[in-house]
């Protein structure tokens, strides 16, 4: 693995373009910017084609026969199947406008990695190939041979897009880059192009039920060894269920909160939130998963991770599912599941139990999301918070990609935290909410031989981030998303070693009053809290956050 | 040479038409022929790549949500930019499409010096685009509208309030209108922003640069037509209500420059549907704006979803039973 370069020489960014044109640059394959490629027992395993031993460095990509066919036949397909596809390969007019919105070009100067040239290198092929002008005037039309240099370029070009759809939201015909990332990606593993930090999780979560292979064994072991940790903090032992039939809720959840770090602190906010409310809910060891590593495979590979939710559900019983803090995950129940499975007529709509509230604008997929869950309870003074357990953090909020700009969540974790935290700052309005910058590491790129191109996509959230740090002193980003609670950590301690990353839920669980509890001198983390132990019901202080924490 | 290769080919034209007309006895061929040919181009390209475009299905709802979702009663909703219902989508598009709304939030981002010898990046609203985007579509729309009286007789009142209002300040004699002073203006800024800017000079095509100057020469041919070398009006309105009326008739001494003029018309016409230009009718269809954002809420249905194959809950329990069993977790089958 290459060492990656130092900040202070990752930040000599050079944003003038090559002289040549861009046809003319071939792809270059430095250490630190491409991922290793799939395993050949990985792809057969999931019944992809070619699958071989290789590497992106080789000269000899081992091209099937007839590769050429296949790729034309799969994009002449896809422009069928996808109006998006289609539209977007034809009216681009390269204004310019997402040329410097996206996290890859202003961390690597690299022209490629514009939202316009990225897609371009697509659109290239689909010109010459599927249309009369570029038929014609081949070159002159912006059309080009399709070649393995080209495939080559593609390979590294749309696993370095994070499908976070920043660009989209700046274009004035609304093109979405993470569409045709999506498509060049289907069309690379027709031929068997591909990445093993994308698949073996995928294989992992259709064989185990969960990316990171744990089997249904330790993932309970796993969720007991943090009932200890909940007990050690606050003297209460939660008792979660699993694979329960008949209990009312299925929660379900990136596996990254079972034991990645920091993740499982936000896992044990869950947990002891739903102890406080005796909630009726049970973890599936069998629907272990929350993300889904097809979203960044193909819509089919997707639909087949995803199938594990609605047939769990059905399994078990239960009336209807809850989902954790995720971004893809949520991109996925939000924008495909319904369609994928034409809804689940065997689930109702989901009813707070605690609350009666009745989750209408989820009533035909009947799932919702733990922060539209909790911020439902304490509106509705359900919960007792004292917020000053949050007092040595100062909290910034990171937006997750998918959930900002997939499905419009921004008030929702906003109104927590402001209720378990006394501390909250904003990053600057051009780096959140729909402006929010990725992580760097999103759609199965997290992967550590890809560290130097993480560190610089990464770098536009860390300038934020360092700005709000020396302004505010902030020391805790949250986020709401598993994946960006492990890249995010990596990426803090590169640029801005002062930050930690943590979890909403983590918040909730720190903030919690439960019955019965300790005198709660540390927070989930086990590190100690200034505050005075108190019996008594917090202070008001707080705001409106103290004023909120009513009865229990 | 992209941008050379677009001159070069505006200039053909220019030559085309000019020898066609001034040396060569080819006023037909250029006042009527040409022009029916290019509009019918027009008319089949465009309902071909609509109707091409309308075959593709949408999969799924996919709107970019640039703003609050609708979910529980007390939060705000942000109806314009995560839009719940199909009135809600018609009102964002109707912003995005005559106000270039999404282009209207650009920022330009720059990286700067920080306090501790760092680099930071810095983020700045950026309107200039947006500006001569609007200015040169709405210009342009403008000049179209005018263009009809020369297509009606009598001339529609609206028609002739559109030119009375853009002649208003009746600096010259005839009139000069303001949308050529806009759209000169804009397209000349759009070009050089093209030719300047490291970044867009770097993604464009010939066929970027081709109709910003095709369409400069028109607007170029138009204003000399009216303020320099006078044309026959009258001959051009008699030309134009043939075309229209479908029995055209072409008088003699029109000038030159309005057969340059009109072919340059004809050529934008014609090449139309085969360019980016398409993005007028593609911007209604674009799935990220034209969607509402309740999936959660509303079936969306996919014409060509099919059955995949999956791992099921019994091909798991099989493989894990005995550990299931040893670490308590309840099965169906002993």
């Amino acid at each position: 693995m290459a060492a990656t370069p130092k900040p202070e020489e990752l930040q000599q960014i050079d944003y003038t373009p090559p002289e040549k044109e861009w046809m003319e640059v071939p792809p270059s394959f430095k250490p630190g910017t491409w991922c290793y490629a799939g395993k050949p027992q990985i792809l057969e395993y999931l019944g992809l084609p070619n699958p071989r031993k290789w590497s992106p460095a080789d000269e000899d990509w081992k091209f099937p026969d007839n590769w050429k066919n296949t790729i034309l036949e799969g994009i002449r397909e896809r422009l069928l199947k996808f109006r998006s596809f289609h539209l977007f390969m034809d009216i681009c007019v390269r204004c310019g406008a997402c040329a410097d919105k996206c996290h890859f070009y202003l961390g690597s100067g690299d022209p490629k990695n514009m939202p316009v040239l990225r897609a371009e290198l697509l659109r290239s092929i689909y010109r010459r190939e599927f249309t009369l002008t570029g038929k014609i005037f081949k070159k002159m039309a912006g059309g080009r041979e399709l070649t393995e240099e080209v495939i080559k370029e593609w390979f590294s070009y749309f696993y370095q897009c994070t499908e976070c759809r920043r660009c989209s939201v700046f274009c004035p015909y609304g093109i979405d880059t993470a569409e045709i990332t999506m498509m060049g990606r289907e069309l690379l593993h027709l031929i068997g192009m591909n990445t093993n930090w994308i698949l073996e999780p995928a294989a992992n979560c259709y064989r185990m039920g969960n990316h990171l292979g744990i089997q249904p064994h330790a993932f309970k072991d796993s969720l007991l060894g943090l009932v200890e940790d909940i007990e050690m903090e606050t003297g209460i032992k939660v008792d979660p269920s699993f694979n329960r039939k008949g209990a009312e809720i299925l929660f379900i959840t990136p596996s990254a909160d079972v034991f990645a770090m920091p993740a499982i602190f936000t896992m044990m906010g869950y947990m002891m939130l739903f102890h406080h409310l005796d909630l009726d809910v049970t973890f599936s060891t069998y629907a272990s998963e929350g993300g889904n590593f097809g979203l960044f495979t193909s819509h089919e590979m997707q639909k087949r991770l995803n199938y594990k939710m609605y047939a769990e559900a059905k399994r078990l019983g239960v009336k209807w599912i809850l989902g954790g803090e995720c971004g893809h995950m949520w991109r996925v129940i939000h924008q495909y599941m319904g369609t994928h499975w034409d809804g689940c007529d065997e689930l109702e709509v989901p009813v707070s139990p605690v609350t009666g509230t009745r989750f209408e604008h989820a009533k035909f997929t009947k799932m919702i999301h733990i922060c539209e869950f909790t911020a439902d309870l304490i509106k509705n003074n359900k919960l007792k918070l004292n917020p000053k357990r949050n007092d040595p953090y100062r909290v910034t909020f990171h937006d997750s990609c998918n959930p900002a700009r997939g499905m419009g969540f921004f008030e929702e974790p906003r109104y927590v935290i402001e209720n378990v935290a006394n501390n909250f700052f904003e990053m600057p309005e051009n780096t959140i909410r729909e402006q929010t910058f990725c992580c760097g590491a999103g759609t199965g790129l997290n992967t550590d031989e890809f560290m130097e191109m993480r560190m610089r996509g990464g770098y536009p959230r860390a300038s934020a981030l360092k700005y709000v740090a020396g302004k505010h002193d902030v020391n805790l980003m949250a986020t709401i998303c598993a994946i960006d609670k492990a890249t995010l950590d990596a990426l803090v301690k590169y640029w801005i070693p002062e930050v930690e990353i943590g979890g909403v839920h983590e918040l909730v669980g720190n903030a919690l009053e439960m019955e019965g509890q300790n005198d709660r001198e540390t927070n989930l983390r086990g590190e100690p809290l200034p505050v005075e132990p108190s019996e008594s019901p917090p202070a008001a202080e707080g705001g409106e956050a103290g004023a909120e924490g009513g009865e229990a | 040479m992209k941008v050379l290769s677009a001159l070069v080919a505006v200039a053909v034209l220019v030559l085309i038409a000019a020898i066609g007309t001034g040396l060569a006895p080819l006023q037909y061929v250029f006042g009527v022929v040409v022009p029916y040919a290019a509009f019918a181009v027009f008319v089949a390209g465009f309902v071909y790549r609509v109707a091409k475009w309308a075959k593709s299905a949408v999969p799924y709802r996919i709107p970019t949500t640039c703003g609050q979702q609708k979910s529980l009663d007390w939060v705000k909703h942000s109806k314009l930019e995560a839009p719940h219902t199909t009135g809600q989508v018609v009102v964002r598009m109707l912003l995005e499409v005559f106000l270039f709304r999404s282009l209207f939030r650009n920022t330009r981002t720059n990286l700067e010096d920080d306090d501790d010898g760092g680099k930071k990046l810095v983020y700045t609203s950026s309107k200039w685009l947006w500006l001569g985007g609007i200015t040169f579509h709405l210009a342009f729309f403008t000049i179209v509208l005018r263009h009809l009286r020369f297509f009606t007789e009598p001339v529609p009142f609206l028609v002739q309030s559109v030119e009375g209002v853009d002649g208003f300040f009746q600096m010259t004699l005839p009139a000069l209108y303001q949308t050529d002073l806009v759209i000169v203006g804009a397209l000349t800024y759009l070009f050089l922003r093209r030719l300047f800017d490291p970044k867009v000079r770097y993604i464009s095509l010939a066929n970027d640069y081709f109709p910003l100057l095709l369409i400069l020469s028109i607007a170029a041919t138009g204003i000399l037509m009216r303020h320099v070398w006078r044309v026959d009006v009258v001959g051009i309105k008699e030309l134009a209500m043939g075309l229209a009326s479908f029995s055209p008739t072409v008088p003699d001494g029109i000038g030159t420059l309005f057969y340059i003029h009109l072919f340059l018309v004809s050529t934008l016409v014609a090449y139309f549907p085969f360019s980016k230009l398409m993005h007028l009718a593609g911007v209604f269809m674009s799935p990220t704006r034209n969607l509402p954002n309740n999936s959660r809420e509303v079936h969306h249905v996919n014409p060509w979803n099919y059955d995949v194959k999956v791992h099921t809950y019994a091909e798991y329990e099989d493989e894990f039973r005995e550990v299931m069993k040893a670490a308590e977790l309840p099965v169906e089958k002993e």
